[in-house]
């Protein structure tokens, strides 16, 4: 089910702020892409302009091509509730619906896409998609509890439960792990790697050790100046960055050696 | 009650910033204003209280010795006469006619405000938005007499058409059977008191689906959601104990309503099968409307009406609060 993404000549603005320029990349299916970059530099704009999440931010405006496979997602009279619908999302904190239960949740997106399902066969996608979640074993006796009564690792594994659940073709992730503890970062990062499997994942992190954990590619983004643009400095496979980047400022960015 | 919150538990933050180490000992001259404003506060806590035991002990005391005359049921009798020789009186006919005009204005008031305020928050383009908010809020101020004085003069008579519909289509029910006749009936108090209460439950229901979280919505945004379902799956849970709250802020106001329902009601003292037909009354309609014309047994009369439409507003409230609260571990 995994799809490539291919972005070219991207550019995403709020009101009259440009925030990321003119960015092209190509996302390879069933891999993890991890987007790095310094506080500001645009990763989570971009981010949300690959499922047209930018544009529910009031004055957010995208200019440029966003291909899941052959389809532009920018195309006209393409519907961005059907993107949406392909093109799952986890954010940083983890935010279940709080009045549904955790059955609930995980149903939501089911609920939504499909209209009617019978109760055995969503019984059956809940349970598949929180064991795909790893949460399965943790939750089962309490499915008819509230999401929010859940720990923060546990409700965002209930978030990974509730995107992957419509079985999307792409999971974007923006800063999964940044409101847990190391235990459950690791327990995410497992995860991580299982998802990918099925599906194309593409995740920002601050983190420089989760990005070499749990990615294959990773890309780089940075700004000029204050004010300016953030633009994607490179994107190469992971251990590249990691140990001979192409160019200069990510070496510096990598090591620490940058403001 | 919130007034409570000026208590002695509460006292106010010092006056002048001290530091953390020094509050234990110091006797200075900052701990003066702290003092001043900590007797201030006990004694207007205290004064509060002692102004409203007086108020209750006049009122029940004044009360109690009216029911206690009464030569009927205060509760059933269909009948209000206290400067009779026997006097007789009860308050079934008001009691009915309050919820049940109550009754009607939030069943059309709440469901419009709703609408209002999600019309506002979350579809309308920013320019009509604050607009129409405005204007929501000019309709609070409007002042009950005039809304009474529309009401008698514009509603009554154009009203006549909706009840010959209705009448056409549900007179069967008998509820909802128009016999003819100026349409002053506590189906028309219901609907003015709707217009009434609107405002008031439309702001603050805008206000508690403004404050739905960002990642709230986001997370139905992002699976897939359309506008509508992004609103039934986030906005409308997060906002339900808000919507409560207003609605009963609506229907305590609906409940006490007088000079509105006094300008177009024409009361009786009887309770008809249908909603439609003139007459009945309410608490607060009674009281303005018998007060001039009552003795000293009357005035008493009508003050133990005004009591139980006291309790019956605090079981409202109460009633609120524990759904509120019930659903509390819900939202937290
Ligand atoms: N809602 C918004 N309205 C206006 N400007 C915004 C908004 N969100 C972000 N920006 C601006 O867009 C630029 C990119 O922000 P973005 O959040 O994408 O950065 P980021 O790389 O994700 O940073 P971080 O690592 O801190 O999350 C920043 O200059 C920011 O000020
Ligand atoms: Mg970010």
């Amino acid at each position: 089910m995994a799809k490539r993404i291919d972005v070219s000549g991207l550019s995403a603005y709020y009101g009259s702020h440009k925030a990321i320029d003119d960015i092209s990349m190509t996302v390879e299916p069933r891999s993890v892409t991890a987007f790095i970059g310094p506080s500001g530099c645009g990763k989570s704009t971009f981010l949300r302009t690959l499922n047209r999440m930018h544009e529910v931010t009031p004055g957010g405006r995208v200019e440029g091509k966003v291909l899941l496979d052959e389809e532009n997602l920018y195309g006209t009279g393409v519907d961005p509730v059907s993107v949406r619908r392909v093109v799952g999302m986890v954010f940083q904190r983890p935010n279940p619906f709080p009045t549904m239960s955790i059955y609930d949740n995980v149903a939501a997106g089911i609920r939504l896409n499909g209209g009617r399902v019978r109760k055995s066969e969503l019984d059956g996608i809940v349970e598949k998609s929180l064991k795909g979640a790893n949460l399965w074993n943790e939750v089962k006796d309490r499915l008819d509890k509230p999401g929010a009564g859940l720990s923060g690792g546990q409700q965002q594994r209930l978030c990974i439960a509730r995107a992957i659940a419509v079985e999307p073709q792409v999971l974007l992730m923006d800063e999964p792990c940044s409101a847990l503890d190391p235990i459950s970062t690791l327990a995410i990062e497992d995860l991580i790697g299982e998802l990918k499997e099925r599906f194309t994942i593409v995740i920002v992190t601050h983190n420089m050790q989760q990005a070499a954990r749990v990615s294959d590619r990773t890309a780089f983004f940075n700004l000029a100046g204050v004010g300016q643009p953030g633009k994607l400095i490179e994107i190469d496979d992971t251990e590249r960055i990691f140990s001979n980047p192409s160019v200069q400022a990510t070496e510096d960015y990598i090591s620490g050696r940058f403001g | 009650m919130d007034d409570m919150d000026i208590s002695p538990e509460n006292p106010a933050p010092p006056l002048a910033p001290e530091p953390a180490e020094n509050t234990g000992n110091a006797k200075g001259t900052t701990r003066i204003g702290d003092r001043i404003f900590l007797g201030l506060s006990r004694g207007s806590g205290v004064l509060l209280l002692a102004i409203m035991a007086a108020i209750a002990v006049f009122l029940t005391v004044r009360a109690a010795s009216a029911i206690s005359k009464d030569h009927g049921n205060f509760l059933t009798t269909f009948e209000w006469n206290a400067n009779a020789d026997q006097p007789v009186f009860g308050i079934a006919v008001l009691a009915f006619g309050t919820v049940v005009s109550s009754l009607i204005a939030m069943l059309i008031a709440v469901p419009v405000a709703i609408g209002i305020a999600l019309f506002i928050t979350h579809y309308a383009p920013r320019r009509l938005a604050a607009p129409l908010s405005y204007v929501i809020d000019l309709l609070a101020a409007v002042p009950s007499i005039v809304y009474g004085l529309w009401g008698a003069l514009f509603l009554v008579p154009h009203l006549t058409g909706l009840y010959t519909w209705l009448d056409s289509y549900f007179g069967w029910t008998g509820v909802l059977a128009y016999h003819g006749g100026a349409a002053r009936s506590l189906f028309t108090i219901g609907i003015l008191l709707a217009i009434m209460i609107l405002p008031i439950v439309t702001s603050v229901s805008r206000e508690v689906f403004r404050q739905v979280p960002r990642m709230h919505e986001e997370a139905a945004l992002a699976l897939g959601a359309t506008r509508w379902e992004v609103i039934r799956m986030s906005v409308l849970p997060f906002g339900r104990s808000g919507v409560i709250s207003a609605s009963m802020l609506g229907l305590g106001r609906a409940l006490g309503e007088t000079m509105a329902v006094a300008t177009v009601l024409s009361p009786s003292f009887l309770i008809s099968r249908s909603l439609l037909d003139p007459g009945g009354g309410t608490f607060a309609q009674n009281i303005a409307s018998s007060f001039k014309e009552s003795g000293d047994l009357g005035k008493d009369a009508l003050i133990a009406s005004g009591l139980v439409l006291f309790v019956l507003t605090l079981l409202v409230n109460g009633a609120a609060r524990l759904i509120i609260a019930r659903r509390k571990e819900y939202t937290a």
